[in-house]
Parts: structure tokens; C-alpha cells; sequence
């Protein structure tokens, strides 16, 4: 008998082109996603050295990072920006590349627009310039973010070089508390390993509550493995997975369809299978939590405080907490709920989905935003905007005061208009409160989208059980 | 890529950890279509302030640092995205040599495939080098024989390093990835012939 394997040690197999004489392996990538930011610089070097795309039917390509949300029909303001989405175009046209343009309903961020259109599956290696590209691993899919040489790599080859990675495998057993998303889930995962907790791994999640998540609550989870420090997160393929897959635009057609499946599903992990580390988190265990610092790792529940650095006795954590405290403008001991908030964001390829959205508006449903507050909804694509407009989400979030805007990173990593000023303070959905991420001295708390909603309303941050 | 030679310079001390990629170079300077000329943006918001004036008391403005080779720092460098304007403004910089006791993933990878040598080392390693280098001791960074090297009240010291033996050729050999994968292209054709035989939906995709 074969001994029992993990999904990541199947996929791996599968995808083995050959193993190099240094201990290094090639793996053959299945499907590659593009982006305007980190991709020009490669098909650069394919020019250079005059070498072709090899398959540019596995390629698909979209603009994200660096989009107006406002004003679309203007076209884009910033000559960079516009140069940038631009080269891609015309590098996408020239290889003959799928491209999804601004124009376009089905555009939105990377992450979001790959499972939605059916073309992240089980089973494949996917990868994009893009650290999230994580979320993929909700699917069963080992999928990484890879830098820009990198990306030239598998456009010319569809391969990569890889060193295998160690397998931990994260299980959160129990049932959640109400008011506890899987946002709540995956800041729980990273306060208790860390930011480089899973340096070195691919988490693999587990367990009874990672069962009963939505693919959109799975790809929240996903998309944060990077935040733990690991290049990709998995989870085992099951009946919710195939059943989000039937009938997207790319996915296998009906006459292939069950075999595709039952593929699928025998890449689970198998009973007894062996880790590298293994965690146990126990659901009853989280409570809506919150970020006060400029790591994601600085998490707290929505009941606690501002942590003190004069309790902690390791000198170097002290001297990074009074950093992160200062940076943020944060009194040691203050009650969360005691601090004001002057932007909201909610949206990115964590929190962009419609789930998302749904979440928020039961919230803000005949509800204001407070009078301080200017807070502004994303939707991760054209096509969630289109849904949410359809439930009449849109509705909702106006008369309550949210702007309502166009499908892209957006505040995220404020590459486009759409920042803080400084020492602006942010309720935000997305995955990353480092210093200066959604703009020069900007302060960021992550939180769920409910709860980004709740403090919207309050004008600080709540916890959104009391809704 | 050129190939790596040793390192004979000062290092510039960062004693900073889970230094990101956002604070090595800030996303407004991700719109460039080219690799080069980002080393003067490289740690851009610690370096100057809002009026683009330079910060004197950060490191990379002090003098006798500003031509070093480089840069020894904390834990977990490079965490964050997988941008590679980061080793990119590294590079351009003029930092040929990264010493810190850990990093994140992409961006060590990310550093090799841009000639730049990422040294791991010890904590209590990285604090001794730490304070040799806010003296603006010399080093010598000697990739082939795996060592750092200075003189320090007269004596010599050395640290040894550990690289993987595949990724110290790279380096030392400036090889070019794309053209190894390439030489195997025979490997990577019968690879797709057989999965288009196990798993035919991956090759009958069409956008519907
Ligand atoms: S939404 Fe944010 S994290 Fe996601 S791809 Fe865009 S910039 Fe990256």
C-alpha cells in the first residue's frame, strides 16, 4: 500500500517535469495569472532575449493595482499608471494573451476573478507576481506568489524551479461563535504563529470549521497564509468546492466534467498523513478580532486593549511594540472600542467578495455612517458589483452614506488615488497594516467586513455582535 | 547576470526587524516599467521626509555609509510582497550583500535572481556584526570560501556562513534560469503530452 500523502505532496507530484541535479525540481505551472505592476519588466526580458510565450492559453491577464475606482469612462489620470496598463495591453495583445480590460465587466483584482471564472481549480500549480496569490489554495490549488523573474520564467518555459517545502497542517476544530467570520479565523492563525510562523511551509487548513466555510470564507483564509509567512495555503477539495466550479466560464465542460471531480477529490489529504508541525486552534477560542499595530501577527480581540509595552520583558519585542505604537498613535491599555476611526475600507482580494458585501449591508441596512466618517466599498470585481447591485446592495450602502465604487485593489496598497493622509486612521478589510501601506503615515486595523461595517457606523471600532 | 565577486566594504546597520517590503521601497514607486534607477527610492519613507528632504539621522544619509555594499539587519527582511522593485532598489543602491537571521521566502529567492547574496546568520552573530559595522569597520564577503571577514582592534575575525550549493553556483557562475529550464524543454513537452492524456479538461479550456 501506498503511504498515506498530503495534498501538497500529490500536487507536487503531479506536476514534476524533472528534478535538477542540485536538489532543485522543476514543476510544470498549470495556469498563470498577469498583472500590470509586475509584469512588465518580464515580457522585457523575454524580448530581449528574443524567446516567446509558451502558452499563452494557460495565461490570463487583468489590470488591477493600479486603476481609478471613480470615473472610469475618463480613462486613467496618472501618465505612469496609464503607461503601465497600457504595456500590458499591448504585451498581452502581441503573445496573444487573454486580457481583461477596464472595459470590461468581468475585470477585477487577480485573486478574485481567477476562481470566478472557473479558471483556478483543484488540483492545478497557479501563480502570479502577487503574494495573495494564496487564495487560490481555497480550491485545493497549489498556487504562490513569484516575483518578476519569475514570471518571465514560466512565460517562456511554464515551469518553474522549486525547492519542496515542509507541510503544517493548521486544524480549527469546534463550531464559530456568531459574529465570528473566517477573517476572525486566519487573524486568530497568525496572532498565534506569528508572521513567520509558516515561513518555510504550505499550511494546509483543516478541521470542522474550515468544512463549514463558504469558498469565499476559505479564500479569506487562503489569501492571509502569506501574512503567516507561508508561500501558499491549501485546502482539501470537497463537495462545496466542485459544486462553486459547475458552470464557470472556464471550468472543464460537461462532458468532462465528473472526471475532472473525481480527480479533484482523490487529492485530498489522506487519513494519517504526515506533517511537518501541526496546530490545533479550537473555535470557541475566537472573538471578533482587530490589528493594533503594523504587523498582522499584532492582533486582539475586539474586547481587549492596546497592549503595554512596560509588561513585556523581551527588550527587543518592547522596543517594536513602543515603535508600532507610536507609528499608530496608540495609548498603551486603551480600550479598542475606544478608538476613533476616520476612513473605512472595505474590499481587496481577502474581503472583496459578495459574501462580503452581503455581510456589510445587513449591517449598514437602515443605518448612517457616522458624520466623520467617509468610508468606501470596492468590490473585488465587475461582477460582484454586478451581483450586489442585483440583491440591491448598492441601495443600501449609499442611503447609508458608503461610497459605492469601481472593482480594483484600490486603498489595499493605495497605489492609485484612492490613500490616507497622514495620521488618518483606517477600519479596513484588507490583509496588511504596515506602516505607510495605505498611504504615507496612514494607520491601519484589520478587521472582518462586518466589523469594518460596524465601526463605520459607530465612528470607532465596535464589535459587530452588538448589531 | 554578472557573477558575484567579493565584497570588500562597510556595512550599513539596520537594527530594525520584519523590515517589509513596503518600507524597502513604497508602492508609488511600482509604476515604472524598468528594473533599474529605483536605488534612489530604495527605504524611501525612512530616508526622506514629506518634503523629499533627507532625513539626517537615517543611516543611508549618514556619509561614511553611503557607498556601501552592505546592509546587516534584523529577522524576517523582506516580508510582505513579492515585488521585486525591492531587491531591484537593493540592487541599484549598490547593496551587493544582505546579513540578517532570517527572511521571508519570496523575497530570498528574489535576491539570488538578482545577484544579490542573502547571508542568514545567528542573532547573537547578526548583534557582534551589528556593532562592527556602526564603527564602520571594513568587511570582506567572500562568497566562494563562505566567510566574512574584518579586523577589529587589531585582530582578525571571520564568521562562516551556510548557502545551498546550487544557489552559491547561480551567484558565482551569473547563470541565467530561463536558459537551464530551456535546455530540458524535451522534459517539459513529454510532461504536457502525458498530463494531456490523464487530465484532457487542462488542455480543452476556451473562455465561454
Ligand atoms: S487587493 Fe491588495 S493584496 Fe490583493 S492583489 Fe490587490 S493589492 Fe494585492
Amino acid at each position: 500500500m501506498n503511504s498515506p500523502k498530503t495534498i501538497y505532496d500529490k500536487i507536487w507530484q503531479d506536476h514534476l517535469v524533472s528534478d535538477n541535479d542540485d536538489g532543485t525540481s522543476i514543476l510544470y505551472i498549470d495556469r498563470h495569472l498577469v498583472h500590470e505592476v509586475t509584469s512588465p519588466q518580464a515580457f522585457e526580458g523575454l524580448k530581449i532575449a528574443n524567446r516567446k510565450v509558451r502558452r499563452p492559453e494557460f495565461t490570463l491577464a487583468t489590470a488591477d493595482h493600479n486603476i481609478p475606482t471613480m470615473d472610469r469612462d475618463k480613462g486613467i489620470d496618472d501618465p505612469e499608471s496609464k503607461l503601465q496598463v497600457e504595456t500590458l495591453e499591448a504585451n498581452c495583445d502581441e503573445h496573444g494573451i487573454t486580457f481583461l480590460s477596464m472595459a470590461d465587466q468581468r475585470q477585477g483584482i487577480v485573486h478574485i476573478i481567477g476562481p470566478e471564472q472557473g479558471f483556478t481549480q483543484p488540483g492545478m500549480t497557479i501563480v502570479c507576481g502577487d503574494s495573495h496569490t494564496s487564495t487560490h489554495g481555497a480550491f485545493g490549488a497549489l498556487a504562490w506568489g513569484i516575483g518578476t523573474s519569475e514570471v518571465e520564467h514560466v512565460l517562456a518555459t511554464q515551469t518553474l524551479i522549486q525547492t519542496k517545502a515542509k507541510n503544517m497542517n493548521i486544524q480549527i476544530n469546534g463550531k464559530l461563535p456568531v459574529g465570528v467570520t473566517a477573517k476572525d479565523v486566519v487573524l486568530k492563525i497568525i496572532q498565534t504563529i506569528g508572521t513567520a510562523g509558516g515561513t518555510g511551509y504550505v499550511i494546509e487548513y483543516s478541521g470542522e470549521v474550515i468544512r463549514s466555510l463558504s469558498m469565499e470564507g476559505r479564500m479569506t483564509v487562503c489569501n492571509m497564509s502569506i501574512e503567516a509567512g507561508a508561500r501558499a495555503g491549501l485546502i482539501s477539495p470537497d463537495r462545496t468546492t466542485v459544486e462553486y466550479l459547475k458552470n464557470r466560464p472556464f471550468s472543464p465542460s460537461e462532458d468532462k466534467f465528473d472526471s475532472a471531480a473525481d480527480y479533484w477529490l482523490s487529492l485530498a489529504s489522506d487519513d494519517g498523513a504526515q506533517y511537518d508541525k501541526v496546530i490545533k486552534i479550537d473555535a470557541d477560542e475566537i472573538v471578533p478580532q482587530v490589528t493594533w499595530g503594523t504587523s498582522p501577527e499584532d492582533v486582539v480581540s475586539i474586547n481587549g486593549n492596546v497592549p503595554d509595552p512596560a509588561k513585556i520583558s523581551d527588550s527587543e519585542k518592547q522596543k517594536s511594540m513602543s515603535r508600532a505604537l507610536e507609528y499608530m498613535g496608540l495609548e498603551p491599555n486603551t480600550n479598542m472600542t475606544d478608538i476613533k476611526i476616520d476612513k473605512v475600507f472595505i474590499g481587496s482580494c481577502t474581503n472583496g467578495r459578495i459574501e462580503d458585501l452581503r455581510a456589510v449591508s445587513k449591517i449598514a441596512d437602515g443605518r448612517k455612517v457616522a458624520e466623520h466618517v467617509n468610508a468606501i466599498i470596492v468590490p473585488g470585481s465587475g461582477l460582484v458589483k454586478k451581483q450586489a447591485e442585483k440583491e440591491g446592495l448598492d441601495k443600501i450602502f449609499i442611503q447609508s452614506g458608503f461610497e459605492w465604487r469601481d472593482p480594483g485593489c484600490s486603498m489595499c496598497l493605495a497605489m492609485n488615488a484612492d490613500k490616507l493622509k497622514p495620521k488618518e486612521r483606517c477600519a479596513s478589510t484588507s490583509n496588511r497594516n504596515f506602516e505607510g501601506r495605505q498611504g504615507r503615515g496612514g494607520r491601519t486595523h484589520l478587521m472582518s467586513p462586518a466589523m469594518a461595517a460596524a465601526a463605520a457606523i459607530k465612528g470607532k471600532l465596535s464589535d459587530c455582535r452588538e448589531f | 547576470m554578472e557573477k558575484f565577486k567579493t565584497i570588500k566594504s562597510n556595512a550599513i546597520p539596520l537594527p530594525m526587524v520584519n523590515v517589509d517590503t513596503d518600507m524597502i521601497i513604497p508602492k508609488q514607486f511600482l509604476k515604472t516599467i524598468k528594473r533599474t534607477g529605483l536605488g534612489k527610492n530604495l527605504f524611501y519613507e525612512l530616508r526622506y521626509d514629506e518634503n523629499d528632504k533627507e532625513i539626517e539621522s537615517f543611516v543611508l544619509n549618514q556619509d561614511e555609509y553611503k557607498d556601501s555594499q552592505i546592509l546587516i539587519t534584523g529577522k524576517n527582511f523582506g516580508c510582505g510582497s513579492s515585488r521585486e522593485h525591492a531587491p531591484w532598489s537593493i540592487a541599484d543602491y549598490g547593496i551587493k550583500c544582505i546579513i540578517a537571521s532570517s527572511y521571508a521566502d519570496i523575497f530570498y529567492n528574489n535576491c539570488f535572481k538578482n545577484g544579490i547574496l542573502p547571508i542568514k546568520l545567528k542573532d547573537e552573530e547578526i548583534e557582534v556584526l551589528l556593532s562592527a559595522a556602526e564603527n564602520s569597520l571594513n568587511f570582506t564577503v567572500d562568497l566562494e570560501s563562505q566567510k566574512i571577514s574584518y579586523i577589529e582592534n587589531n585582530t582578525q575575525k571571520e564568521m562562516p556562513f551556510e548557502l545551498d550549493e546550487a544557489k552559491k553556483n547561480c551567484l558565482l557562475e551569473g547563470l541565467d534560469d530561463i536558459g537551464m529550464t530551456l535546455n530540458k524543454v524535451s522534459h517539459i513537452s513529454s510532461f504536457e503530452e502525458k498530463q494531456k492524456s490523464s487530465n484532457p479538461w487542462l488542455y480543452s479550456q476556451t473562455i465561454k
